[in-house]
């Protein structure tokens, strides 16, 4: 039978079968033909080269973000400006794409790199606030978030925008920006490999130096780690510095891979995902790949089915909020870990 | 720049201050009492949405504005209740509890607008109620302050009367003490016979009535109509306010007042032409520099004491 050890995973299961269970009901109450939709929402994403596809291409800005997001809660930051600072730095990246003349290799290079920097730098901003003055870095990250959607639409209509193109969207970005498909009849980009590059660097950052090791004394008790003698601010300027390098190159990779023009006029969501793929993983780095996958299928089945059948596609957020409720839920389930740690010592209850 | 002081110092501005002011007081008040009892509560801002937008259905199918605030009221505290029987019962960390809650409320009012309308836009195609303005008798008349004071919606002054409601309530009855004394020390609460998941609980549902009331102004009276994430941060905006005014109630009240007077600055700014995306970005950037200098004064205050305990020892 199970062990208690194996427990967190067990309960991640239940929590996402509870949470598929929820869909499915939701379904059955609004379609006029639930047993086809449900249909649809699970098995339509694996149907064809292309539906697997767009989930890959969809779980790309889910791993930047929710990297950035494991890093920041790892170090128990509640900051969730990574929405904002990767709809910016997509905009920084979007005008390099269109206003610099370079090779191939280097142009998408330098865009990604700019749109990193102007992350880590605009992430740095309310992390130094927190780390010396100790100011909510929940309620202000989420402040950055508005006033750089303000500035970046703002930068979008005024300085960017095409207006002989039929929608409200940039100058097309030159061919040499944009990044190279990896996967013929799908969209997957290089980015990919980026994102794969990145998880394993935080992965080694975070378990193998010596900083990795102040990251997490400090996300689990600021105050010992002060009195050890870690340099928390140090610390936590750093993460902010890191979590909003990989929010930025999210964005910047995101806008290079998948459009020709930058036309989001509205905060596209991917950092408040990150949140929710950080949670999944458990603040793990390497566990990220699968939640990002898991959160682009469920996305995915999502979208399919609202173009396919009845049920709009906002009903996932429903199943997002009962994951997040559940899955931070210490003493959800803890009734079973407990009867199987007094098996397992040999008790009987 | 003429035109612009004119609109600045006119009665209409001071008009806009309130009524701007009003949903973010709400959810400042909610932020209050439930940091009172040591339970952030982070999911104001969803609250508020799902409020708002059952207010405009209700309304709509029932015909009476009031029914439809009964049940937003309704609505918020069951979404408070829900936030506080994962947190207190199923330990669910109380942040990420109320960015849950957001987050289902971002999504999920939209999903019901769409069912209920088959728009996913705004509630055009309702037709909702919005509660009454009141235009006071006497006050009316006097030259200033009447055209200030007189004539708002009937929640703004609901709001103010919250205000004092919730002073008396936290200064001067058990329950209030009770609230306090769970956020001070939990433990010493405890031990004196103080149910603290139930007063956790109840300063919830409490903080839940707030938000609901702001959700159904914003829909109800600020504006006639639901339209997608409405609440646009004002309730984030409300839990800066109370953190600016030191978890006092007047202190939220005056720290509310200067965020809507940035919000409604941020109106009459249009006329300058300057752009009305960044225009837009003005309450966001006054909260941050609020937090700042709240943070600042705060750590400041810190040292001193600690300088001065020092002082005395030796």
């Amino acid at each position: 039978m199970f062990r208690a050890s194996q427990f967190e995973k067990i309960r991640t299961v239940a929590v996402i079968l509870i949470s598929l269970l929820l869909t499915f009901l939701i379904i059955a109450i609004i379609s006029k033909d639930p047993v086809g939709t449900i249909m649809i929402f699970l098995f339509e994403p694996i149907n064809s080269v292309a539906h697997i596809g767009n989930v890959i291409e969809m779980s790309i800005p889910l791993m930047f973000t929710g990297l950035s997001v494991v890093l920041l809660f790892r170090t128990n930051l509640f900051n969730l400006g990574a929405e904002g600072l990767f709809y910016f730095s997509g905009i920084v990246a979007s005008t390099i794409a269109i206003h610099a003349t370079l090779s191939s290799w280097l142009h998408p290079g330098v865009a990604i790199f700019a749109g990193a920097v102007t992350g880590a730098l605009l992430s740095a901003i309310p992390g130094y606030f927190k780390a010396k003055w100790n100011v909510n870095e929940l309620v202000s990250s989420l402040m950055f978030n508005s006033i750089l959607f303000g500035v970046g639409l703002y930068l979008l209509n005024y300085k960017l925008r095409d207006t002989q193109a039929f929608i409200n969207a940039s100058y097309k970005f030159q061919k040499t920006a944009l990044l190279d498909n990896i996967i013929p009849g799908t969209r997957i980009h290089t980015g990919l490999i980026l994102a794969l590059l990145c998880i394993f660097a935080v992965h080694y950052y975070m378990y193998k130096t010596k900083w990795g090791y102040e990251l997490r004394m400090t996300g689990s008790n600021r105050a010992f780690a002060e009195y050890s003698g870690i340099n928390t601010t140090k610390v936590i300027i750093t993460v902010h510095l890191i979590a909003g390098f990989l929010a930025g190159m999210g964005g910047s990779v995101e806008v290079l891979g998948m459009y020709s023009r930058f036309q989001w006029t509205s905060l596209p969501g991917y950092g408040m995902d990150g949140a929710l793929v950080a949670l999944l993983a458990k603040n793990n780095p390497l566990s990220v790949i699968g939640a990002s996958l898991f959160l682009a299928y469920i996305r995915i089945g999502a979208d399919l089915m609202a173009r396919m059948s009845d049920v709009p596609s906002e009903m996932i957020s429903i199943v997002q909020a009962v994951i997040i409720l559940l899955i931070s839920a210490e003493q959800f389930l803890k009734f079973w870990k407990t009867r199987m740690l007094l098996k397992e010592a040999g008790i009987r209850d | 720049m003429t035109n612009f002081f004119n609109i600045l110092f006119s009665t209409d501005f001071a008009f806009s201050v309130l009524r701007v002011m009003t949903p973010i007081l709400f959810a400042a008040l909610g932020a209050l009492i439930s940091n009172k009892a040591g339970i952030v509560n982070i999911g104001l801002e969803g609250t508020m949405l799902v409020s708002a937008l059952t207010g405009v259905i209700v309304s709509a199918y029932t015909g009476s504005a009031w029914i439809g605030l009964l049940l937003a009221v309704l609505a918020g505290v069951m979404i408070a209740a829900l936030l506080g029987f994962f947190t207190l019962k199923f330990k669910t960390h109380i942040i990420l509890g109320g960015i849950a809650v957001n987050m289902f409320a971002s999504g999920g009012t939209v999903f019901i607008l769409y069912l209920v309308s088959g728009d996913k836009g705004a509630s055009t195609s309702l037709k909702s109620m919005t509660l009454p303005s009141l235009h006071i008798p006497l006050l009316q008349d006097i030259p200033v302050l009447g055209p200030i004071l007189s004539g708002h919606n009937v929640l703004t002054y609901v709001s103010l009367l919250c205000v004092a409601g919730l002073y008396y309530m936290l200064a001067k009855t058990p329950l209030g003490l009770q609230i306090r004394s769970v956020g001070e020390n939990p433990q010493a609460a405890q031990s004196v016979g103080v149910r603290v998941n139930r007063i956790q609980f109840i300063s919830l549902l409490i903080s839940g009535f707030f938000a609901a009331l702001g959700g159904a102004y914003m829909s109800m009276g600020y504006l006639s109509l639901f339209t997608r994430d409405m609440t646009a941060g004002r309730g984030w905006i409300g839990i800066a306010a109370e953190a600016v005014g030191r978890s006092t109630t007047i202190g939220t009240f005056l720290s509310s007042m200067l965020f809507g007077a940035a919000d409604a600055l941020a109106n009459a700014l249009q006329v300058l032409k300057i752009p009305a995306e960044l225009v837009g970005t003005t309450p966001y950037v006054v909260t941050v520099i609020g937090l700042v200098v709240y943070a600042v004064t705060e750590v400041k205050m810190k040292k001193r004491k600690l300088a001065k305990t020092k002082a005395s020892r030796s």
